[in-house]
């Protein structure tokens, strides 16, 4: 259907450049997410594509083909907006009929009274009632469709939000933090629903979200966005396990990554507080890096992980949330000040607060950070950062909890 | 922390229910007679001519105070009023201008804010200082041009050249700004993606979201051109072209002049359309007033 390129795109409000020089192709069919923390220029960028607002530099291309020059609705897109922007005097028929009958009907069609006098209109209009009751049904909306906005739900309104986008059959979706009015439970069950409209339109899919939740389970490709750049681009996986620098895999992951600051030691492994990592990082003696490791790659030592040759750093269980098939253990570590380091780990398994354990992980789990934040390839380690998986460890030190 | 809670609670509990109670009915009593007292103030003109115009001459004139007539003399006083000047006639030229101009008004106004508040070009501020400025200028200082220009073309004695100098209501374009800024930007880009025109826009999605607004504008429109008397007297002299405060100046010059009876009779008929309209736009008014005017 449709291959949307966006080649050298900025954009300046007066003297404050939010966008700078984007580069970004997607693919025809692809589900594509923009993350990134609040302002970064997300939602700016998505109108440009939408043409709601001119760009300062640069050209999009969809098929090849250059669309700076046609207005909103000649462009084949179709945006759902956070706040539904539905036309709120008008009941959801009319709303979801408002496209097509744009697109259908003349200009004296449109009018009050004159319309009265086209033969044409009422045939046209009977072929839309039709294909907003077939979308309307998809949605399962059909029963609301003499309701006015007012009267619906924040879902149903949702709903009716995507309808209109559907109903023109567009080539591109674009969609601005479509679920973010919606309460959490709604969120997670629209968001397969939004991932099996994907897979039936087969439409390309750019999607903003400040939601990295969102962003690793619904897309083929993420591109996070910072003060107007995208910073990394590439598949969910990808962010997680290679993140290519600090801002990425702080944004990425829930708990957050664990970052230990530390240095390169005089025999070049990575001297952290409490430890050293065995790392040819390649990088001089002395100099300042972050390590990166995530929740679930750090054990604690009574849980008897199957680690070959693990760093141990002492620590002390501080707090437990307990999130039913899984817990988070925050720690703090022994010997270094306000420092701290969160596990993630399966099931009920319980650690003795307030006695000295020793947790664990592996050198090759580590992510490194060089002192300007960039990732530092890391030539002796496996592809993947991820632990070894292991089986759940019966209860051990029952009388923590 | 917990030791400031129970000494709050009991200097509350000092105040028993009861005084609570009467201390807010006697708030509200005074509050209420104040307010009473203005509304009794601004009302009593009106009613003043009310009573008059069922009044015979000589209780009008006669020297002690009595607000009830003795002798009901409404049926004659109305049937002069209406006879004796064409009151009706007056009252339906107060309505083909005010209609006129309030039309044409919305027609320019609404356009014109939809563009200061939500269109983005250059010299945008600079046109918005001008409307506010234009707001500082009276009709008497283009009066003199205006009336010239209708000589010349030979315009003067129309309902045309009464309506004109007002078509374009900067006040409008101002309220009317105030209240789309508040629209959201969404459903305008909304509306551009799916296909509409700008116009189309103002017309169709931003105007029917604005009608507290219009009714709010429509009354200040209408009840200024309603009483306006400056103007008609200026390009007017044909009595049946008479707007009603004209109208009521040319009744009260002739004989009827000290006929106090029939003058307020003819004032009543020809304020009561005012008031209609006003009970009519009533809540809409009130909701523009407060959104314009909070926002
Ligand atoms: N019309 C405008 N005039 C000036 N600055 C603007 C305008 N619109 C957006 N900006 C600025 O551009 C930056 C990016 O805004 P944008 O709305 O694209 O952020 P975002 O990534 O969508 O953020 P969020 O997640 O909060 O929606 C912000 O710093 C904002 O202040
Ligand atoms: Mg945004």
């Amino acid at each position: 259907m449709a291959q949307l390129d966006l080649r050298g795109i900025s954009k300046s409000f007066g003297d404050t450049a939010v966008l700078r020089d984007i580069d970004l192709s997607i693919g025809d069919g692809e589900f594509l997410t923009l993350v990134g923390p609040s302002g970064c220029g997300k939602s700016t960028l998505i109108r440009i594509i939408a043409g709601l607002e001119p760009q300062t530099a640069g050209s999009i291309e969809v098929d090849g083909v250059g669309i700076d020059h046609l207005r909103p609705h000649e462009r084949r897109v179709a945006m759902v907006f956070q706040s539904y922007a539905l036309y709120p005097h008008m009941t959801v028929f009319q709303n979801l009929a408002l496209p097509l009958t744009m697109a259908r009907l003349t200009m004296a069609e449109r009018l009050p009274l004159v319309r009265l006098l086209s033969p044409r209109r009422r045939r046209v209009m009977a072929g839309i009632g039709q294909e907003v009751g077939a979308v309307a049904e998809q949605l399962q909306i059909d029963r609301l469709l003499d309701r006015r906005p007012a009267q619906l739900s924040g879902g149903q309104r949702q709903r009716v939000a995507l309808g209109r986008a559907m109903v023109r059959h567009p080539a591109v979706f674009l969609m601005d933090e479509p679920l973010s009015n919606l309460d959490a439970k709604l969120r997670v069950h629209m968001r397969s629903e939004l991932a099996d409209l994907h897979a039936r339109l087969r439409a390309t899919f750019v999607y903003v979200t400040h939601d990295q939740v969102e962003a690793m389970t619904m897309s083929d490709r993420v591109a996070m966005m910072h003060g107007g750049r995208i910073i990394q681009l590439g598949t969910p996986a990808q962010l997680y396990d290679h993140p290519a620098n600090l801002t990425v895999a702080q944004f990425i992951g829930s708990p957050t990554i664990n970052l230990i600051k530390g240095r390169i030691g005089t025999d070049g492994a990575v001297e952290i507080p409490g430890g050293r990592i065995d790392l040819a990082t390649g990088l001089p003696a002395g100099a300042e890096v972050t390590v990166g490791l995530r929740p679930e790659a750090v054990v604690p030592a009574p849980l008897a992980p199957a680690f070959q040759d693990p760093v141990r750093l002492p620590a002390r269980l501080h707090r437990r949330e307990n999130l039913g098939p899984e817990q988070i253990l925050h720690f703090d570590l022994v010997g270094a000040e306000k420092a701290g380091l969160t596990c993630r780990v399966m099931g009920n398994e319980s650690v003795v607060a307030d006695e000295p354990v020793d947790l664990l992980f592996e050198a090759g789990a580590c992510h490194v950070f060089n002192a300007a934040g960039e990732r530092v390839a890391l030539p002796a380690t496996p592809a993947s950062g991820r632990p070894p998986v292991r089986s759940v460890a019966p209860l051990i030190g029952g009388t923590g909890a | 922390m917990q030791a400031t809670l129970p000494t709050r609670t009991a200097s509350e509990g000092e105040v028993s229910p009861a005084a609570a109670m009467i201390r807010r009915m006697t708030g509200l009593f005074f509050v209420h007679a104040f307010l009473l007292a203005g509304a009794v103030f601004i009302l009593l003109p009106f009613v003043w001519m009310l009573v008059t115009s069922i009044k015979p001459p000589e209780e009008v004139f006669s020297a002690e105070l009595s607000f009830w007539p003795d002798r009901f003399y409404g049926l004659e006083n109305y049937g002069f009023a209406l006879t004796a000047a064409p009151v009706l006639r007056f009252a339906l030229n107060g309505v083909i201008v005010c209609t006129g101009i309030l039309v044409v008004q919305l027609l320019i106004a609404i356009p014109c804010a939809y563009a200061l508040a939500k269109l983005q070009f250059p010299g945008r501020h600079l046109l918005f200082i001008l409307v506010l400025l234009a707001l500082c200028i009276p009709i008497q200082v283009p009066a003199l041009p205006i009336y010239v220009a209708l000589a010349w073309l030979g315009l003067l004695n129309t309902y045309f050249s009464m309506m004109v100098p007002f078509f374009l209501s900067v006040f409008g374009i101002f309220l009317f700004r105030q209240f789309f800024r508040s629209f959201p930007d969404d459903i305008i880009h909304a509306a551009r993606l799916d296909g509409m025109s700008e116009f189309e826009i103002v017309w169709r999605i931003v105007t029917p979201s604005a009608w507290p607004a219009i009714a709010a504008f429509s009354v200040f429109s209408i009840v200024a051109h309603w009483n306006d008397l400056y103007w008609p007297l200026i390009v007017i002299s044909d009595i049946n072209l008479a707007p009603p405060p004209l109208g009521m100046m040319y009744f009260a010059d002739a004989e009827t002049g000290s006929n106090y009876g029939a003058l307020t009779a003819a004032a009543t008929v020809l304020t009561a359309p005012l008031v209609v309209t006003f009970l009519f736009a009533r809540r809409r008014f009130i909701e523009g007033i407060t959104m314009t005017g909070v926002k």
